[in-house]
């Protein structure tokens, strides 16, 4: 149901995702994996419409996004938690919880389904977002994408400066919300293995370009590429 | 004792036009990150649009809503028109925008209006108000302006602070790029608060006009002196731009009243150096540093 074909970005002279194509459907898990540099948040940036592509199409439900401003893409239904967590700390846990669903009215997921996900959040609502740890800035920035009830889902790195533990968590209750939510869930990670382990499919960018868009256990099977550009 | 009591009376009330200035410095600083340079221009001309309109109505209450409405209009369409193209650049250009906006404006009001300054009235008397015999400086005009200056800023914060609204001006000003991924149309946001901004600076721009005379040039020290008010309040919160207005009149008062009027520009200024020295991030700032 999301679709991007060709997809390619510059900026300036430098091409930092170069015709990509791929594609994620409802209750799915793609993982996006390379090294640092590879493109993978230029991707996913270029897909919310942050950064404008210089070719290539972008299309949701089989409607044409590439041209529309952020804020429509997002009110298309598609979610991004961007890279760093993007946790509006000068803002309550609440707020922040609020903001995710202002555009949905009436048919935002009511707060407290987030607390069932995250009960640690439901202890310092009140408090500025500021004074939360690594773990619990992730779950509130997943939390808040999650309160606008989309249909898409596009997880920056969410594993990173996170405990192994923690990823642990997290990565199974991406798993769990593919799943449950009939969610499409396209996951940037450098942490391959644990990102591969809840995912379908694998994508590996090298400089931009698509180098490997196989089947996740067959990725995780294949030592070449994983040497090459996974690094486990 | 009397003086005193006098200066400081009179200080609150100047001070509140300039935590009304400040404020409208602050909420587009906040806004945009932009310093608006232009904001004396603006308030001169939605201060002269409040004086066409009390001299074809008779009524002063229109005019007076006239100033505050055409301020919201001015804000958004500047923003809308001038500033958009700016926004996010480097901020010399926004800085060249607004000084060339600033010239635009008086150049304008002067062929309009004429460069002679005229009499703007008070809203109420400004004849002090009588205590025990002695007359004070403080008269039912002034009472009108601290009230006024409160009520807007109090209706501000409960806009901030309690509408779902202020909550979108609130993160797209805080991070614009992560409000904009939840869906909060931040264009618009930065639209408003432009316009609630130039409301703030038009009400500064009526309730001072009587003491200081109608003329394009005759804004230019409520904007340094809102200025430096915003400063001492940390430039990005809106407390502290009335608390340090507040506090900018008083000190301008008694400079005034006890060492003479013709001090009062330089001791603004040095007020400035002194916050900027000994506290850079103001009283109030919510950021921790801020390299001016």
């Amino acid at each position: 149901m999301l679709t991007i074909e060709e997809l390619t970005t510059d900026y300036g002279p430098v091409r930092a995702v170069d015709h990509v194509s791929l594609e994620v459907g409802p209750g799915s898990v793609t993982a996006v994996l390379g090294a640092n540099g590879a493109g993978k948040t230029s991707l996913l940036r270029t897909i919310t419409g942050l950064v404008r592509p210089s070719s290539g199409r972008v299309t949701f439900d089989g409607e044409d996004i590439t041209r529309l401003a952020v804020e429509e893409i997002v009110r298309r239904g598609i979610a991004h938690v961007p890279e760093g967590r993007g946790v509006i700390t000068e803002l309550t846990v609440e707020e922040n919880l609020r903001l995710g669903g202002l555009w949905r009215g009436r048919d935002a997921a009511p707060q407290e389904e987030i607390y069932e996900l995250f009960p640690r959040l439901q202890e310092r609502l009140h408090q500025p977002a500021s004074r939360l740890s690594g773990g619990e800035r992730q779950m509130l920035s997943i939390g808040r994408a999650l309160v606008a009830r989309p249909r898409a889902l596009l997880l920056d790195e969410p594993s990173l400066g996170l405990a192994p533990l923690l990823v642990a968590q997290i990565m199974s209750l991406v798993r769990r919300l593919a799943d449950t939510l009939d969610l499409a869930v396209l996951l940037v990670e450098q942490n391959a293995r644990s990102a591969l382990s809840i995912s379908q499919r694998g994508v590996v960018l090298n400089l931009g370009r698509v180098v490997a868009d196989v089947n996740a256990a067959e990725l995780a099977a294949d030592e070449r590429l994983r040497h090459a550009y996974l690094g486990f | 004792m009397t003086k005193f009591i006098d200066l400081t009376l009179n200080g609150i009330s100047t001070g509140a036009v300039y935590a009304a200035v400040a404020l409208a410095l602050v909420l587009i600083w906040r806004a945009t990150r932009i310093v608006n340079f232009a904001q004396g221009a603006m308030l001169m001309v939605t201060t002269f649009i409040a004086y066409a309109v009390i001299n074809a109505t008779g009524s002063y209450v229109v005019g007076f809503v006239a100033a505050l409405a055409s301020g919201f209009v001015l804000g958004a369409v500047i923003e809308r028109v001038l500033i958009r193209r700016v926004e996010g650049g480097p901020p010399l250009n926004a800085v060249i925008v607004t000084l060339g906006l600033y010239t635009l404006l008086v150049a304008a009001a002067g062929m309009i209006w004429g460069n002679t300054p005229k009499s703007f009235p008070a809203a109420f008397s400004i004849r002090g108000y009588e205590v025990g015999g002695t007359r004070l400086l403080f008269a039912p005009n002034d009472t009108f302006i601290v009230v006024v200056v409160i009520a807007v800023a109090l209706g501000l914060a409960v806009l901030f602070r309690a509408t779902s609204i202020g909550l979108q001006l609130r993160a797209a000003a805080f991070k614009p790029e992560v409000a904009r991924l939840l869906g909060v149309r931040v264009g618009r946001m930065f639209t408003l608060g432009w316009a609630l901004a130039a409301v703030a600076g038009s009400l500064a721009g009526v309730l001072i006009a009587p003491s200081i005379f109608l003329g394009p040039n005759n804004f230019d020290p409520i904007l340094i002196s809102g200025f430096v008010a915003a400063v001492i309040g940390g430039l990005d919160s809106p407390p502290g731009a009335v608390v340090g207005g507040l506090l900018l009149g008083l000190a301008l008062s008694y400079v005034s009243g006890y060492e003479g009027s013709s001090l009062v520009p330089l001791a603004a200024l040095v007020i400035l150096i002194i916050v900027l020295m000994v506290r850079p991030t103001g009283l109030f700032s919510a950021t921790k540093e801020r390299r001016v």
